[in-house]
């Protein structure tokens, strides 16, 4: 069976970002960017399960500018087989608009699984993978801590409020990665280079037949409200009163 | 017309999230309807009558609904979609699972995670982890969005709206629940307690992590908290980390221990109304959010503190 893993270049975690000053949007500029941690974790997650025989190919899909194509040879080098990029130039690409591109490469390719990030880090959506098990009419099973596939149906243990629930899907399904699924494997400098022979197709929302125009019009970005700096204090006793006289105890 | 709350509740009690949605959804201005999805949750609905400012409480009550699995609860609200212009949903772990399904299926966009309801179209949200604040304009035919549960403050209870029991969708067998292992705590939830005392790396171990933090926990009758470096050493359970990645949480009061303050947990309790930091680091970039700071040992200050406040 198949395994489709949808991959976004995102800003590195490590980066502090900077909001430019006239409110529109966040200095993408010369920043560096890496693949999204939790569709690094989607990835590892698919590799296993090629690795234990339970899955025959690992694809991965992203969109974006050609820039994108960098963030799937790192998912080649990773060990997956093969790559689809869906080119685009927009500058925003939504996630409704990415759950109907990813639907129609899912058309073509038929995967039995799809393993999706639980959300990007950059805007923080948490939508694309139960957006995109909406329009496929699939099953889903978000925030993923563990993930077992059996004949037929995924048994995926989901991080849930207040601890752990455990769901069974029919495939084909949906899964969305949780922090603590795995540990993302490095790629190793032979299999860097072996990646960049590895096959990575193009197409384009035009020849999926998709609209991918934003629906959402973003008036402006701003710096959250900074907090200030207090007080360190000398002893418990005059935190103690602090907080007493701060109402809070 | 109309918005529609997906009420966040376990059946026999319903969650303060779905009070802290209320006040968001009052804020579009129009009349707002609780959807009570579950099984045998009538005494949710009961709490969800009570609230102020409800026009009616559906009650969905049946075996598809008794996990609030995503498929089943979509077909749900799609099924009642047609009388909303609105449909809001709290940030919790359901809420999230559900709304993006809800909006796929009405082709709508979603708005995640909103923090401020500028006008009914316009909604301000937290991006890259809460480094930005985007402010977003919607022109779809529905909206579709999720509440940041600590923005907003519980709307007043003295209510006494209808409970309309609707009929429970039929269950298309895509999923099924296996089991679930939910922690059992006679502590005040994380993502509501007024007091949180949070813990990090620095306690270095599980076992000191429970003998330094819990006794002043039961002292405030406060929830348990922990950064991600302290629940990725072990020291504390998963659902009890507060940041990006975990919980976003504005507490009254929020005791970091032991915590450096990486943005990552910042992004999670900043909200908080007084902040207090407790670590050895002076330097540490907890202090700079930091309302009241001390600067030392936690071993000795944390006992300290605990003793001083039960005198």
């Amino acid at each position: 069976m198949k395994i489709l893993v949808p991959v976004k270049r995102v800003v590195d975690t490590n980066v502090k970002i900077r909001v430019k000053p006239d409110g529109t949007g966040v200095d993408l500029a010369n920043v560096k960017m890496s693949m999204n941690p939790f569709d690094e974790i989607a990835v590892e997650e698919a590799l296993r399960l090629k690795e234990a025989g339970k899955a025959t190919e690992v694809i991965v899909v992203s969109i974006g500018s050609d820039k994108s194509a960098e963030t799937l040879r790192t998912g080649l080098a990773m060990g997956a087989d093969r790559a689809v990029l869906v080119k685009t130039d927009a500058a925003r690409v939504e996630p409704l608009a990415v759950a109907k591109l990813l639907k129609a490469v899912i058309a073509t390719e038929q995967p039995s699984l799809v393993i999706l990030g639980k959300q990007a880090i950059d805007d923080d959506s948490n939508q694309t993978g139960q957006m995109l098990a909406a329009l496929l009419g699939w099953p889903q099973a978000t925030f993923a801590s563990k993930v077992v596939l059996g004949d037929g149906s995924v048994d995926v243990t989901r991080e849930v409020d207040g601890g752990l629930e455990t769901l069974r899907l029919q495939l084909p399904a949906i899964v969305t990665t949780d922090l603590r699924l795995n540990e993302p494997r490095y790629a190793s400098l032979p299999n860097i280079m072996k990646a960049k022979k590895k096959p990575l197709d193009e197409t384009s929302p035009e020849a999926l037949g998709v609209d991918a125009a934003p629906r959402l019009a973003v008036l402006k970005t701003v710096e959250p409200a900074a907090r200030t700096a207090g007080v360190k204090l000398g002893s418990v006793d005059e935190l103690v009163a602090k907080l007493k006289q701060a109402g809070v105890l | 017309m109309a918005t529609l709350i997906i009420a966040e509740h376990n059946d026999a009690h319903l969650n303060d999230a779905t009070a802290k949605t209320l006040t968001a959804a009052l804020a579009l201005g129009q009349p707002v309807d609780i959807l009570v999805a579950g099984k045998q949750a009538k005494a949710a609905a009961d709490a969800a009558a009570q609230l102020s400012g409800v026009r009616s409480v559906l009650l969905a009550d049946g075996d598809s609904l008794a996990e609030r699995r995503a498929e089943p609860l979509a077909d749900l609200v799609l099924s009642l979609a047609g009388k909303y212009d609105a449909i809001l949903a709290p940030a919790t772990s359901t809420g999230k699972n559900v709304a993006p399904r809800v909006a796929a299926l009405l082709d709508v966009m979603q708005i995640s995670e909103i923090t401020k309801v500028v006008a009914p179209d316009t909604f301000e949200r937290p991006i890259y982890a809460g480094n930005a604040i985007e402010t977003v304009q919607t022109s779809d035919k529905t909206l579709v969005a999720t509440v940041r549960i600590a923005a907003f403050a519980a709307a007043a209870t003295g209510g006494n709206a209808p409970v309309e029991t609707i009929a429970a969708p039929a269950d298309s067998g895509l999923s099924s629940f296996v089991g679930a292992d939910l922690s059992v705590s006679d502590r005040p939830e994380l993502a509501s307690a007024r007091v949180i005392v949070s813990g990090g790396r620095a306690l270095g171990s599980a076992d000191k992590f429970q003998e330094v933090i819990a006794p002043l926990a039961d002292q405030l009758k406060a929830a348990i908290g922990a950064s991600r470096a302290a629940v990725d050493a072990g020291y504390a359970a998963n659902d009890l980390q507060v940041g990006q990645t975990g919980k976003v949480v504005a507490p009254e009061l929020y005791i970091a221990i032991g915590i450096s303050g990486a943005i990552q947990h910042l992004a999670g309790m900043k909200d908080s109304k007084v902040i207090v930091a407790i670590n050895k680091d002076g330097d540490a970039p907890i202090f700079q959010v930091a309302d009241y700071g001390l600067v030392d040992d936690l071993f000795t200050v944390v006992p300290a503190l605990t003793k001083a406040l039960a005198n």
